[in-house]
């Protein structure tokens, strides 16, 4: 591999890398509160709530990220409403803002099932007791709930970072310059196609095994075995 | 409003396009999944036996395109293979054909080494899930190793992975979307031709987000109903 090579490309990719990295912050930081939200609703007594997160789940779920994020950027881009709504276009009108959006949306609909399968494995017994303590709703969510259904679904959700990593990548079909993007451009300006697709496939395995590390470090805090078990 | 959507719709005769479309998204993904489930199989079998080195090689590969977006490998293969394939089929005289099939080719290998980096995973797990006393039983009633492997493991394991194999299928025809950034003609591509022509996005982004939507659901039933067919006599107990 020509070395000239690294050194023209890495300060691109370096730069691509901190877009990517701050999608994915935000595809983390607001997609796992928002999912959890809407895991909560699917497993909400009220049948419409329910209804209405079970459809956004299936519709997010049932359809590629590639579309979801053209309908955001391009599609909704298209109603005047939104146009002449300062916070709504803010929101979609820039590129890497809905690319964001997009990235949240997604990430929302697959976290909501992975906690929604961990709310429903809980122990019946768990709630009622707390229920039988007279502990109130919001209470028994955040006391018993929600640190037990954490635990459950923190190993499924390592790879669901993995994932947000992964789909940031489309942002760069609507211009957002991070990883694939430069290094899209890289491969169409110097031709070295397979050294730029090494380099770039580095980054990005060099990001998940951080993030899958930093989440399994969690992942032990939170479990319960005592820690001279391992 | 509705009178403009009819108009674009059936008149200017974007509802067949878009159909044709899908039908081109449906065929990538269903040559995408076989291709990629028929090379998938040796090479978990390489993987489960432990072949020095080969198994280092599968790994590193399923790793490799399991950690890396879609869209690189993909750009890998069209902006990787583009040279050589204008310079063979032009030794050859195809020149032409050569451009217009290329893109599809090219498309449906990529689909293919996607998927079958995932189903790779499913296999080797599957296989590995087999228990052991089958094969011991298989090995005391003196059956070959061939016969052990396709009349005991390889059926057994195709159940146990099915699961797998749903997974792989409805992410690879989510994938196939990804195609449409290097040119080629399928559902997503014909939707941003229609919308960039007739300035309608909105429609048209929509109406492939509900044709995606239509086939991931009706494959959803389809396995449902397939893993109720192989798993019968097995979820009574």
């Amino acid at each position: 591999m020509d070395l000239s090579i690294i050194t023209y490309a890495v300060p691109f990719l370096l730069v691509g890398a901190k877009t990517t990295l701050l999608i994915a912050l935000f595809g983390v930081g607001l997609g796992l509160p928002f999912g959890i939200l809407v895991a909560t609703a699917r497993t909400s007594q009220v049948a419409t709530i329910r209804r209405c997160a079970d459809f956004y789940c299936a519709v997010f779920r049932g359809t590629p990220m590639l579309v979801q994020i053209f309908v955001i950027y391009y599609g909704l881009a298209q109603i005047g409403f939104i146009r002449h709504n300062a916070i709504l276009w803010w929101l979609i009108g820039d590129s890497l803002h809905a690319a964001v959006l997009a990235v949240i949306l997604n990430t929302g609909a697959y976290t909501a099932e992975i906690f929604r399968t961990a709310l429903l494995s809980l122990p019946r017994g768990l709630i009622e007791a707390a229920e039988a303590c007279g502990m109130s709703p919001w209470v028994i969510f955040q006391r018993i709930k929600f640190p037990l259904a954490l635990r459950q679904a923190l190993p499924s959700y390592s790879t669901e970072v993995a994932v947000i990593v992964k789909e940031s990548s489309l942002a760069s079909t609507i211009t957002v310059l991070e990883i694939t993007g430069y290094a899209k451009r890289l491969m169409s300006e110097t031709f070295a196609i397979m050294e730029i697709f090494v380099i770039t496939a580095v980054f990005y395995l060099v990001i998940n095994v951080a993030c899958l590390t930093a989440l399994n470090v969690i992942e032990r805090r939170l479990s319960f075995e005592p820690r001279y078990a391992r | 409003m509705l009178n403009d959507i009819w108009v674009l719709m059936v008149e200017k005769g974007w509802t067949l396009a878009l159909l044709r479309g899908a039908g081109v998204t449906i065929l990538i993904g269903v040559l995408g999944v076989v291709i990629g489930l028929a090379s998938a199989i040796p090479l978990a079998i390489l993987r489960w036996r432990r072949l020095p080195v080969l198994s280092q090689l599968v790994d590193a590969y399923s790793i490799v395109i399991r950690g890396v977006p879609g869209l690189l490998v993909i750009y890998l293969l069209f902006f990787g293979s583009v040279d050589w394939v204008q310079k063979i089929a032009s030794a050859f005289g195809y020149a032409d054909s050569a451009e217009n099939a290329y893109p599809f080719i090219v498309g449906i290998i990529a689909i293919a080494a996607i998927s079958c980096a995932y189903s790779v995973e499913v296999i080797r797990g599957a296989l590995q899930a087999v228990p052991v006393g089958l094969l011991e039983a298989a090995r005391s009633l003196s059956l070959s190793p061939r016969l052990t492997f396709f009349r005991v493991t390889l059926p057994l394991a195709l159940r146990l992975a099915l699961g797998g194999i749903n997974n792989v299928w409805q992410m690879t025809i989510k994938d196939t979307s990804l195609v449409s950034v290097v040119g080629m003609q399928e559902l997503m591509r014909t939707a941003a031709v229609a919308a960039g022509i007739t300035r309608s996005p909105l429609l048209f982004y929509c109406l492939a987000a509900a044709m995606f939507f239509a086939m991931t659901a009706v494959s959803q039933i389809l396995f449902n109903r397939a893993e109720k067919y192989f798993n019968r006599g097995f979820s009574r107990r």
